[in-house]
């Protein structure tokens, strides 16, 4: 089921927490995953896969590098839930 | 041989998590007390495998009460241990201020990663592979506590990891002081880790008939030099020490213990898992240790011993300290702490150093328990009943720890 792209946000911001420790405010839609909340690319593979689970959406290894900000996450996996 | 004990390396910090301890206070409190840190495991595979062994001496204090959850997730328990351990022994020694290219790590693991690697296996057969989570091998690898410590540190001299099963603690720490006396570091955080309270481990030893299966009695089980021992406890957790040239203690007034005088190290290639039953290679481990030191076999005024519990090895380590000793026995308080906190494999000869350091330091030589009914073959000087004191004046101690694979280590702590 679709939901919307503000419970898809709070959804990634708990998974971030988990792997990373960073607080979910933090988590906002203009920050970069890796400049901004310096997280590495096996993290970030961690965020995608638990994504994956969460949102139940398939987020290809070669869409990975295109999602450089939390905004770009949200609306790949809000289009994916279509 | 020649005395190889200059420049005097000493230690300046000591740090623990294990059975009866979260810290190296609370656990001296509990080591003097005489109590067991084994029970029955509470863990839900101890009946889905119908493991013949139903409990172990688990670390007292569960690594999240202490570490952030990033830390307990991206670390296995044996590196999460490591750290735990090296913060405490960092900060006792006074958070010395060194060069990173002068601060290196030793940190021994019998069996490393072993949570990570089987429950990743797990993953991989009921998720796929793409659920395998990306640190998986950092984490299983038993150089990983080693290298945890070494980032946490920002130690840049070297970080490595001495392998030999259950000697592996003591020969990081002898390793480590070589490390300073051969001019490469200045100073060395170094112990042992170890986190396998795992049924596979568990079902392994039992298959080989090296556990207790004393279930109705854990607090019991572990009775080294008892006549009614039937094998050893596995325990878990880390000891680790801070190991400096006396002259760099000093020059920063650092509190310091003990001095860890001598490394003697050994390998018997006899068996891969009995020890040679005369003893001959633990005894020249433990002579090429005093005599490193300078030492003779009746400077020594206590032995923390190796003695894991189990029918053969107890024995195999008495011949060996006779062939070591002779008559010069007779005059050593000998303690077995494995039988309060079982047997911690790759960690065990790590916190007994901690605890042999401590007891030049404090002059008191710990209790062994459970030992109703000494075995006649084994006719040693046992503490029991209570802490025994040492005497005044230059004291010398020696704490073995012998590994599967023939590995023999004997360590000459001295007071200072």
């Amino acid at each position: 089921m679709a939901q919307s792209e503000q419970e898809i946000l709070a959804g990634l911001a708990e998974i971030v927490n988990e792997e990373t420790g960073l607080e979910t405010d933090s988590v906002q839609p203009d920050k970069s995953f890796t400049e901004d909340l310096d997280i590495d690319s096996l993290s970030m593979m961690t965020i995608v896969v638990n994504a994956e689970e969460k949102f139940g959406v398939r987020i290809p290894d070669d869409e990975v590098k295109n999602l450089s900000t939390v905004k770009d996450a949200v609306s790949f996996i809000h289009s994916a839930q279509g | 041989m020649a005395t190889h004990r200059e420049p005097r390396i000493v230690v300046t910090g000591l740090g623990t998590t294990n059975p009866v301890g979260g810290n190296t206070s609370e656990t001296w409190e509990a080591i003097l007390a005489g109590q067991s840190g084994a029970r029955t495991m509470p863990f839900d595979w101890v009946e889905k495998y119908e493991l013949p062994v139903t409990f172990a001496a688990m670390v007292k204090q569960h690594p999240s009460e202490v570490l952030k959850k990033v830390e307990t997730r991206r670390l296995d328990p044996s590196a999460q241990y490591a750290v735990i351990a090296s913060r405490e022994a960092w900060a006792d020694a006074g958070a010395p201020e060194v060069e990173p290219e002068r601060l290196a790590v030793a940190m021994g693991s019998g069996i490393g990663g072993v949570w990570t690697l089987l429950d990743a296996w797990n993953t991989l057969q009921e998720k796929g592979p793409r659920r395998v989570f990306p640190l998986t091998v950092p984490m299983l690898m038993p150089n990983g506590p080693s290298a945890a410590v070494s980032l946490e540190l920002g130690a840049r001299a070297g970080a490595h990891t001495p392998v030999s099963a259950c000697s592996s603690g003591a020969e990081a720490m002898g390793y480590a002081a070589e490390m300073i006396r051969s001019g490469r570091a200045d100073v060395v955080v170094a112990g042992g880790t170890e986190a396998a309270v795992h049924p596979l481990p568990i079902a392994g030893f039992a298959a080989m008939q090296a556990l207790s299966k004393r279930n109705d009695d854990p607090a019991a089980a572990s009775r080294p030099y008892d006549v009614d021992r039937d094998g050893f406890v596995l325990g878990e957790g880390a000891g680790v020490i801070v190991l400096e040239s006396l002259e760099h203690a000093q020059a920063r007034g650092a509190k310091i213990y003990a001095e860890l005088a001598a490394v003697g190290m050994s390998s018997d290639a006899h068996h891969i898992a009995a020890p040679e039953p005369q003893g001959a290679g633990a005894a020249r481990a433990m002579l090429e240790s005093l005599e490193r030191a300078g030492l003779k076999p009746s400077d020594v005024s206590h032995i923390n011993v190796h003695a894991t519990s189990t029918p053969v090895g107890d024995i195999a380590e008495y011949n060996a300290l006779k062939l070591a000793f002779g008559d010069a026995t007779d005059d050593v308080a000998v303690t077995a702490t494995k039988s309060m906190t079982g047997h911690l494999l790759g960690a065990a000869g790590a916190l007994e150093t901690v605890l042999t350091v401590l007891a030049v330091h404090h002059r008191l030589v710990p209790a062994t328990i459970n030992l109703d009914h000494q075995d006649p073959e084994i006719p040693l000087d046992v503490v029991t009943g209570g802490p025994r004191k040492l005497p005044a004046g230059d004291i010398a101690a020696l704490n073995n720890s012998f590994g599967f694979g023939g590995h023999n280590v004997a360590l000459t702590i001295c007071s200072v």
